[in-house]
């Protein structure tokens, strides 16, 4: 350009880096209703609308398809089938399992068969109920531990050992337990739900725009069903109205099909799911089941632990290789197992693929140990809390089952600071007294920590890109690999940029995600976002930084080590200084590049999966929870009364966004343990199929006192400022909610025995639960 | 058909009588802060305010936009989140709350949240200029807003903030109010005649029952629509095309609401939340069970006359009406009739309702000073979910202490919501204890076969129902509450 813009060279810049609580980047936009989503972007001429034609049984073979009824629909343009797909038709992320249409048969109740398109949502969708399909039915697998009883696996089975001979210390334990758990899945129920839309370009091509964690994979797959180079497809992602690992692998299949279809016609196509079609046709979080055998001392310590953890992965791999491997990563929380054997089993059945869900199989994993703990307690006398601070990984009891060491201090101040400022031992037996004096209803108390584990166990994943342009009025643009999907990701990569160069979030524009500005990119997922794209970013912004610096430098003729980055301005002494605009503009003169690529990948992790031995984590984030229940024993109805967290951080980027995190991660944790149950009928028919049926928690569950504080020690990792990663750790503290609900009913009992209570800890469960335990006392009696 | 859009007047000519406001917004005007997330009331994302005419200002009330029908807005206001800032761009105080106490995430939900706590801001503004709102309005408020990424505590705090400093809408109370009385006016003198309409496809709000009758009889194929939350969704989910629908909202004498000596009467098209306040005054359980009677949202919208109309087994104020020996007054084209609500339901969503005719108005016997009156609503949420059992109960003793008098409505144990004879009888006679309930309790089993369905298994309807009896009598002699809710 010839002539450079005038700068205000006087404005003060706000602080706005790292530890500042500044407010959601998108924030005001929320708001005012301003903030574009896939279905707000104003719509390309031409667009047509898509609907999925899905399959009404959950197993058999197709018989009869006529979807001559659909075509002659009102406003009808197309229709897509198998035979219509140019490239691979197989869409699986991982491992191949995931036909994108099936003309023939059918393993799931919802897989797609057909896509219609038409000149609006309603009459595609209303075509897409006139397919005629006739099916010769199979009974479906439904039963997860029946499915591996029969060797119907989605990827072979695994195993982890620490000690030699479990059994032998198993059997020479003087105290031992054993138990069984159903642990159910999860509807994610982002608000926002499947969406995308396809765009054709030149070449060949296409733009899509699409609500999804993971831009490169969906790049991938569109440019392979297509069977085009993947240059020529660009994702598009600014935001999703949430996504908790649902859009992580099952974002992709509306794109590829929305593609698809926009290729065959050559004219735009959206495909948004209603919401009942997202619930029945995508993945929600594993269901599992859980076996342990354990051996402790006298005292409750372990001994040994024999475990096994049976994830159903539905119809296909999907994720599930990595999410079982993930709940057997956290079979032991935060305790020393001493002797274990921990084996994973990945079931096939009919259902959905089950997918990634906010920890990823580690929620599941850790109900084993924390149900032992509770057991253990009952059966010894002890509060639970008492068992639960002896087992903690300590001195000399420091390895887990995969043998990596760990870093067991914060754990211990954690709950120690937790049980003061909750008043734990006061409430206890405040609790016990009034327990005595209420026949009808009981509370119960309970507090469970969390030990979670930070990296991509899939280690190649742990890499992530950043791009940078400055332009000449010294506002600053930014784009990384990472998602905004809610999470504040991108407000703490601002935090981060504006820290590296002094000056404002408000001078930092965050970009749309795309792949055609950052590429190969990991999802956004693992709680990995900020750890890996805040550290892409800050190297971007350092070398920028180090340009200007070097420039600077040498027309001053001073050391660069004199320059200091700090309120907008660049300054080499006390007093003199240059706005950071002003110089971007000299810079720009004098031909400095103004534009970077930062890169990181995450150092020292590795994982031998033959010998189940490594270092898969760059680092645990820990945290701990005091959870309050009150409990009526004639319906099995319970509130939550009150919960205290004290959740590791690290040094917080953003203290307001990350305790946004632990207070979201809670309640959803929550939910998934208590309200939210799936219930598939005998046919495998979801049945909980909308929020009708489906309950998330509401406003009024939210406990009335709700304490959460950050524990603030700086990561002794060199992480993005010493920071840690918090979108998953916080939603396991909700386990202290269903401990507590245990607590309550074994109060029954006088606290001697230890409940069974699958989850979802619906009321119905509690009561049952609650039946069960007075039955078994008055057995003992 | 002209309402108003924020500040904006508007007609609509030759929308589909079906089609939803929120549609309508999206995809026609292209105002698109408003947001789908379930497009059947459950989630509330959508969430708009209509704002109608009140004998000194307005009323400021939520609605789902995504299970409302355009044509009932006609002569209101509609308010949505692109008319909350200013035209300089400056936000209301509610969003301003919202941002300053980091209350949105992922952001999808919020302008449903919005304008939710818009609503509770005008309505505050009304009632009182030193009290602070406290957790229970907000939660009564918030209830059918699902977020599912902030835990609501954000929200809430956000909430307890807000001031009651006039906003930029206060104002503009009385023009708006004048404009749409002058709507409803000229709304009012364009009545078409039944026959002189196009049998094809309408959207009529007659405002005498005389004419809704007239209309019924000349357009049988006709779906009458009153609050639409449940109607909507064979819109929305079945993806019906209703052609042709004739709405209750307008018809004065369905309105009504009136306490005589010893009666409420109710007309059907009465909301929840406009019969609220008597219910609080006369039969306070029932008050506290519309709380959890779905949503703010909901209890806007939808009617007693429609909950009772259409006859769902797991409609909650049925089993209620049931227990308290409502009466319903039914007209027709063959005149009127008035009959026990017991004999209403002949079956699954059956009732004896003659052709043409429609449900005019509830009465219910005011309470005895004597009667135990108590109503439990049993579901997985406490907030907007539908009942597993709906169970309510009214006994009355006599002197010696021995019951009387008793009613058990249940709901979610059957194809109707429907009384619990068998249990009545063994009430008559015992005292209300422990041990006076026993033969009740078993009796139970004689009255309902409940199903299992995705919200509970029959055996622990039937257990559940049982226990409730159990409760009852421990409130009685205690004078305490035992639900849970009231501890938190």
């Amino acid at each position: 350009m010839r002539n450079l813009t005038a700068l205000d060279t006087a404005t003060a810049s706000i602080p706005s880096g790292i530890g500042q609580k500044i407010p959601h980047e998108s924030a005001e936009r929320h708001v005012a209703g301003s903030a574009l989503y896939v279905d707000d972007i104003r719509e390309p001429q031409g667009l047509m609308y898509a609907a999925v034609i899905r399959s009404a049984i959950a197993k058999g073979k197709i018989t009869r398809l006529d979807l001559t009824p659909v075509l002659h629909a009102p406003g009808v343009v197309t229709l897509l089938t198998l035979d219509d797909i140019p490239g691979i038709t197989d869409i699986g992320p991982v491992f191949p399992g995931d036909p994108i249409l099936t003309s023939d048969m059918i393993a799931y109740a919802g897989q797609p068969i057909a896509v219609v398109a038409a000149r609006t949502e309603r009459q595609a969708r209303q075509a897409a109920r006139l397919a005629v399909i006739e099916y010769a039915k199979e009974p479906p697998q439904l039963d997860a531990e029946a499915a591996v009883a029969a060797g119907e696996l989605v990827r072979p089975s695994h195993q982890m050992q620490i000690g030699e001979d479990i059994d032998l210390a198993l059997s020479n334990a003087p105290i031992r337990l054993e138990g069984k758990m159903n642990v159910g899945g999860q509807e994610h129920l982002y608000l926002e739900g499947q969406v995308s839309m396809a765009v054709p370009c030149e070449e060949g091509g296409m733009l899509i725009y699409t609500s999804s964690q993971h831009p490169s994979e969906v790049q991938k797959l569109v440019a392979e069903v297509l069977h085009i180079p993947f240059n020529r497809v660009t994702v598009d992602m600014r935001r999703m109205g949430g996504g908790f690992g649902g859009k992580e692998t099952q974002a992709a299949p509306w794109a590829c099909l929305a593609a698809l279809v926009a290729k065959k016609i050559q004219k735009p196509v959206k495909l948004r799911l209603p919401r009942v079609d997202d619930m029945v046709m995508t993945g929600k979080r594993h269901p599992f089941v859980n076996h342990y055998r354990i051996g402790t001392d006298e005292q409750g310590r372990f001994l040994a632990a024999d475990i096994t953890v049976i994830g159903n992965g539905g119809h296909s791999p999907d994720l599930t290789d990595a999410i079982v491997d993930r709940a057997m990563f956290h079979a032991d929380n935060a305790y020393f197992l001493s002797n274990a054997r921990i084996q994973g089993h990945r079931a096939r059945t009919n259902t959905v693929s089950h997918t990634a869900f906010r920890g990823f199989g580690g929620p599941q994993g850790m109900m084993i140990i924390e149900r032992a703990m509770d057991d253990i307690a009952r059966r010894l006398g002890c509060d639970t809390l008492e068992i639960r601070k002896r087992n903690l990984y300590q001195a000399e009891r420091d390895v887990t089952p995969y043998h990596q060491d760990v870093d067991y201090a914060p754990l211990h101040q954690i709950i120690e600071t937790l049980e003061e400022s909750s008043q734990y031992w006061l409430r206890r037996a405040a609790i016990r007294d009034w327990n005595a004096n209420s026949p009808i209803l009981k509370k119960g108390l309970a507090l469970t920590p969390v030990k979670f584990g930070i990296s991509f166990t899939v280690q190649h994943l742990n890499q992530a890109g950043a791009l940078i342009h400055l332009y000449t009025d010294g506002s600053v643009q930014v784009n990384h690999g990472g998602t905004e999907m809610g999470q504040g990701l991108h407000t703490k990569v601002a935090q981060i940029v504006a820290q590296c160069l002094g000056i404002s979030c408000e001078n930092i524009l965050i970009t749309a995600t795309r792949t055609d500005k950052v590429p190969n990119t990991s999802p956004t997922a693992a709680s990995s976002g900020t750890d890996l794209n805040g550290k892409a970013a800050e190297q971007a912004a350092l070398i920028l930084k180090q340009r200007l610096s070097d420039y600077l430098a040498q027309t001053l003729a001073i050391n660069v080590e004199q320059l200091r980055f700090a309120d907008g301005r660049i300054w080499w002494t006390e007093t003199d200084s240059k706005c950071f605009a002003e110089v971007v503009q000299d810079a720009y003169l004098a031909r400095v590049p103004l534009s970077a690529t930062g890169y990181y990948k995450t150092p020292k992790i590795w994982y031998d999966r033959t010998q189940a031995k490594g270092r898969p984590f760059f680092y645990f984030a820990m945290g701990a929870a005091v959870s309050e229940v009150l409990v009526d024993t004639l319906t099995g109805e319970y509130r939550l009364l009150q919960t205290d967290i004290l959740h590791d951080v690290g040094q917080s980027l953003n203290p307001a966004i990350d305790i946004g995190q632990i207070e979201g991660g809670f309640i959803q944790g929550m939910g998934w343990l208590t309200t939210e149950e799936l219930v598939w009928n005998p046919d495998g028919i979801l049945l909980s199929n909308s929020p009708a049926t489906y309950k998330i928690p509401a406003i009024s569950d939210a406990p009335p006192i709700f304490n959460v504080a950050l524990y603030e020690q700086p990561n002794p990792e060199a992480t993005i400022y010493h920071s840690k990663a918090v979108g998953e750790p916080p939603f396991m503290l909700a386990i202290s909610v269903w401990s507590a609900l245990r607590d309550a009913i074994s109060s029954l009992s006088d606290y001697r025995i230890s409940p069974d209570l699958d989850t979802p800890a619906t009321p119905e469960r509690v009561l049952t639960a609650i039946n069960a335990l007075r039955f078994a006392a008055k057995e003992a009696e | 058909m002209q309402f108003i859009l924020n500040q904006e007047e508007l007609t609509v000519e030759n929308f589909a009588p079906d089609t939803t406001l929120l549609e309508y917004l999206r995809t026609q005007l292209m105002h698109r802060g408003s947001k789908e997330g379930c497009a059947s009331g459950d989630c509330g994302a959508c969430t708009l305010v209509v704002a109608d005419p009140s004998p000194n200002g307005l009323t400021y009330r939520t609605v789902n936009s995504c299970i409302t029908y355009l044509g009932s807005l006609e002569g209101r206001q509609v308010i949505t989140v692109e008319g909350l800032s200013s035209s300089t761009g400056e936000l209301h105080p509610v969003q301003q709350a919202m941002v300053d106490h980091h209350a949105s995430q992922c952001g999808f939900c919020t302008p449903g949240f919005v304008m939710s706590l818009f609503s509770l801001y005008k309505q505050r503004e009304q009632l009182t200029q030193q009290e602070r709102l406290t957790r229970e309005e907000i939660n009564e408020h918030l209830g059918g807003n699902l977020c599912r990424c902030t835990g609501y505590r954000p929200i809430i705090d956000a909430a307890l903030s807000l001031s009651t400093q006039p906003d930029a809408f206060t104002e503009q109370t009385q023009s708006i109010r004048e404009a749409l009385l002058t709507l409803q006016a000229s709304a009012q003198t364009n009545v078409p005649q039944p026959s002189l309409t196009p049998s094809s496809a309408f959207f009529h709000s007659p405002t005498q029952l005389s004419e809704l009758i007239e209309w019924l009889e000349a357009h049988p194929d006709a779906r009458l629509v009153a609050g639409g939350t449940d109607l909507a969704l064979d819109t929305t989910q079945q993806l019906k095309d209703i052609p042709k629908l004739i709405y209750t909202g307008k018809v004065a004498e369905l309105k009504r609401i009136e306490v005589t000596d010893d009666s409420l009467i109710l007309g059907a098209a009465v909301t929840y939340q406009e019969c609220h306040a008597q219910m609080k005054t006369h039969f306070p359980p029932l008050a506290a069970l519309f709380v959890r009677l779905g949503s703010q949202q909901i209890r806007n919208q939808g009617t007693l006359g429609g909950n009772i109309a259409n006859a769902s087994p797991i409609g909650d104020t049925p089993p209620v009406l049931l227990a308290l020996d409502a009466e319903l007054r039914l007209v027709s084209p063959e005149g009127q009739q008035t009959l026990p609500i017991k004999d209403f339901f002949t079956g699954y969503r059956q009732t004896c309702l003659p052709k043409a005719g429609i449900l005019e108005s509830i009465r219910i016997p005011l309470l005895d000073p004597a009667d135990f009156f108590r109503v439990y609503k049993i579901s997985k949420r406490l907030d907007d979910d539908i009942s597993a059992v709906c169970f309510a109960l009214r006994i009355r003793l006599d002197a010696k202490g021995c019951i009387s008098d008793a009613r058990l409505g249940l709901g979610g144990m059957a194809a109707t919501p429907a009384r619990a004879l068998h249990a009545e009888q063994a009430l008559l006679g015992q005292a209300f204890t422990l041990e006076g309930i026993q033969a009740a309790q078993h009796a139970l089993t004689q009255d309902f076969s409940p199903l299992t369905d995705v919200r509970a298994s029959a055996q622990y309807r039937l257990e559940v129902a049982a226990n409730l009896l159990t409760r009852a009598v421990h409130e009685y002699l205690t004078g305490t509450s035992l639900e849970v809710s009231h501890y938190a």
